[in-house]
C-alpha cells in the first residue's frame, strides 16, 4: 500500500486517473494493481520489456528509485509514490 | 481526383485534408501536441490508423473507425522476452533487449487478406496481424535471419528500421521490406523465409560497398501494374528493378542532382515513370542551390525532368522525409520538415501550396 501522486500530464491519456492508496508491497505490485485499475497505464510507464521508461521517474519519499528494471523497490502505508516525465526534450 | 482524404503525420498531430473544388481543404486535426510518425487508411476496413511517439510515455497505435471522429488505443507488440540487439555503443558482442522503439510504418496486406496488417518497426522487427490489428505477431523467419545481428545497424537512428513493406498485387504471399540500415528482403512463402535482394546497390559508406546486407535505402515502391518494377531512393542514390529486385540498376549519376534524397513516388500504372525530390547531398540534407525541385522520369530513370513551377525556388530549406511523398493517379503531394505542403494535380508539372505553417511533416498518405 503506498500513496500515488503523478504528473498531470499523465491525465491526457487517462483522464480518469486519481491520487490516494495503492495495493503493494514493491513499486512493481503497486504499478500492476494500477494497471488493473486504469487499463493499458503500464505501457506509459514502462517500455517492452517492463522497465522504467526511460524518461519517466518514480520517486519513493522523494527518492528515485534504485531498481529501474524491475522496480523491486520496497512500499508500505506510509510510503508516497510520485510519478514525474523527466525534464527532457524540447 | 479519386482519394477522399488525406491524412498528414506532423510532430504535433494528425491533420486531415479533405478535398474542395479541385484542391484540399484542412479537416481537422487529431492527436493535437503528440507526434504522429505515420497515419494512413486502410481502404480495406474503412479504418485510419497512426502512430504517435509519446516520448516520455512511448510508442502507441491508435485506430480509427469513423473516419478520424474518435481514435481507440491498440496495444503495440513487444518482442518475446530474451530476444535482444547488438548495442553497436557497447564492447564487441555486446546486446541489450529488443525494445520496439518506433512504429515506422503501417502496411495493409493485400485484398486477399482483409485482416492481415503489418508493422515496421525500429529495432528491425516486422510484426503481423491476422486479426484487423487487434493483436500483432513477431515475424521470427526475419527477425532471426543469419545477418540480423552482425549486418543491420542504425541510419539516423541507433537502431535498424523498417520502412517500407510491398506486398505483391499478385500474390499476397509474395513480399519485400526495406531496411535502414540492412537492404531488401524478398518472402515468397507468406513470410517463412527471406533472402536479401541487393544486387547492384552500392553502399558508398562501407568498405566494400557490394556487400549482400548492410544497405540503405531510404524507401522502395513497387508500380502496382507492374509489380516486378520497383523504385528506391537510396542513401546512395536512386536504383529501379525491373526484375523483382534479383537485381537493381542505377539511375543516377554523382555529380547528381537526382542522388541523394529520402522519398519516391511510383506510377501506378507506368512502369517508366517515377518522382524523387533529391536533397544537396548526405552530409547537408539541403536543398540544391536552396531551390525546392521535383525531378520526374518517364523513361525508366534515363533522364530525369525538373519540376519547379509552383516551388519556391530561392532560400527554401525543405527536406522531404521518406513517407511525406505520396501519389494517387496522376495526383502527387508532399510534405516537408518546414512545415509546407506541396499539392500537384497535374503529374508535377504545377504546384500549389496547401500550407505554409505545418509542423514537420513526417508522412503524407491519400486515402480512399
Amino acid at each position: 500500500m503506498a500513496h500515488l501522486q503523478f504528473t498531470r500530464h499523465l491525465l491526457r491519456f487517462f483522464p480518469d486517473l486519481t491520487e490516494g492508496q495503492v495495493e503493494g508491497a514493491t513499486v512493481a505490485e503497486v504499478f500492476t494493481n494500477l494497471e488493473k485499475t486504469y487499463p493499458g497505464i503500464r505501457d506509459y510507464l514502462l517500455d517492452g520489456g517492463g522497465s522504467l521508461r526511460r524518461h519517466v521517474n518514480v520517486f519513493v519519499n522523494q527518492e528515485l528509485i534504485g531498481d529501474r528494471q524491475t522496480l523491486s523497490d520496497s512500499v508500505d502505508e506510509t510510503s508516497s509514490i510520485h510519478i514525474i516525465q523527466a525534464l527532457s526534450g524540447g | 481526383m479519386s482519394a477522399k482524404t488525406l491524412l498528414v503525420g506532423t510532430r504535433k498531430g494528425l491533420i486531415e485534408y479533405r478535398p474542395a473544388g479541385g484542391s484540399w481543404k484542412t479537416q481537422r486535426i487529431s492527436h493535437a501536441g503528440n507526434p504522429v510518425e505515420y497515419a494512413f487508411h486502410d481502404a480495406r476496413s474503412d479504418m485510419q490508423w497512426a502512430s504517435l511517439d509519446h516520448g516520455h510515455w512511448g510508442e502507441k497505435l491508435h485506430r480509427s473507425r469513423d473516419g478520424g471522429d474518435s481514435w481507440e488505443e491498440v496495444e503495440i507488440p513487444k518482442f518475446p522476452q530474451g530476444e535482444v540487439v547488438p548495442d553497436r555503443f557497447g564492447n564487441k558482442g555486446a546486446t541489450k533487449p529488443a525494445r520496439v522503439e518506433n512504429i515506422w510504418v503501417i502496411s495493409p496486406g493485400a485484398d486477399d487478406q482483409p485482416n492481415r496488417m503489418y508493422l515496421g518497426t525500429n529495432p528491425g522487427g516486422l510484426f503481423q496481424s491476422d486479426d484487423g490489428g487487434d493483436s500483432f505477431d513477431l515475424v521470427t523467419p526475419l527477425w532471426n535471419h543469419p545477418s540480423r545481428m552482425g549486418n543491420w545497424f542504425g541510419g539516423g537512428r541507433d537502431t535498424p528500421g523498417i520502412h517500407s513493406i510491398v506486398v505483391d498485387p499478385r500474390d499476397s504471399k509474395h513480399l519485400y521490406v526495406a531496411i535502414s540500415c540492412a537492404g531488401v528482403f524478398e518472402s515468397r512463402d507468406d513470410g517463412d523465409t527471406w533472402q536479401p535482394r541487393n544486387k547492384g546497390l552500392a553502399a558508398d559508406f562501407l568498405p566494400d560497398p557490394s556487400v549482400d546486407v548492410g544497405h540503405d535505402p531510404h524507401f522502395i515502391m513497387a508500380c502496382q501494374e507492374h509489380p516486378d518494377v520497383l523504385w528506391m531512393q537510396n542513401h546512395c542514390g536512386v536504383f529501379r528493378t525491373t526484375d523483382g529486385c534479383e537485381s537493381w540498376d542505377t539511375l543516377h549519376t554523382d555529380d547528381g542532382p537526382v542522388k541523394f534524397g529520402f522519398p519516391v513516388a511510383a506510377h501506378a500504372t507506368e512502369k517508366d515513370t517515377a518522382w524523387v525530390i533529391p536533397g544537396v547531398s548526405d552530409e547537408k540534407r539541403m536543398t540544391i542551390d536552396g531551390q525546392l525541385c521535383v525531378y520526374r522520369t518517364q523513361d525508366g530513370g534515363k533522364s530525369w525532368q525538373p519540376q519547379r513551377n509552383g516551388l519556391p525556388q530561392e532560400h527554401a530549406y525543405d527536406v522531404i522525409y521518406r513517407h511525406a511523398l505520396d501519389i494517387d493517379g496522376d495526383t502527387l503531394c508532399f510534405g516537408s520538415t518546414t512545415g509546407n505542403l506541396y499539392f500537384s494535380h497535374d503529374r508535377g508539372d504545377s504546384w500549389e501550396c496547401l500550407s505554409n505553417n505545418l509542423p514537420p511533416v513526417y508522412s503524407v498518405r491519400f486515402g480512399h
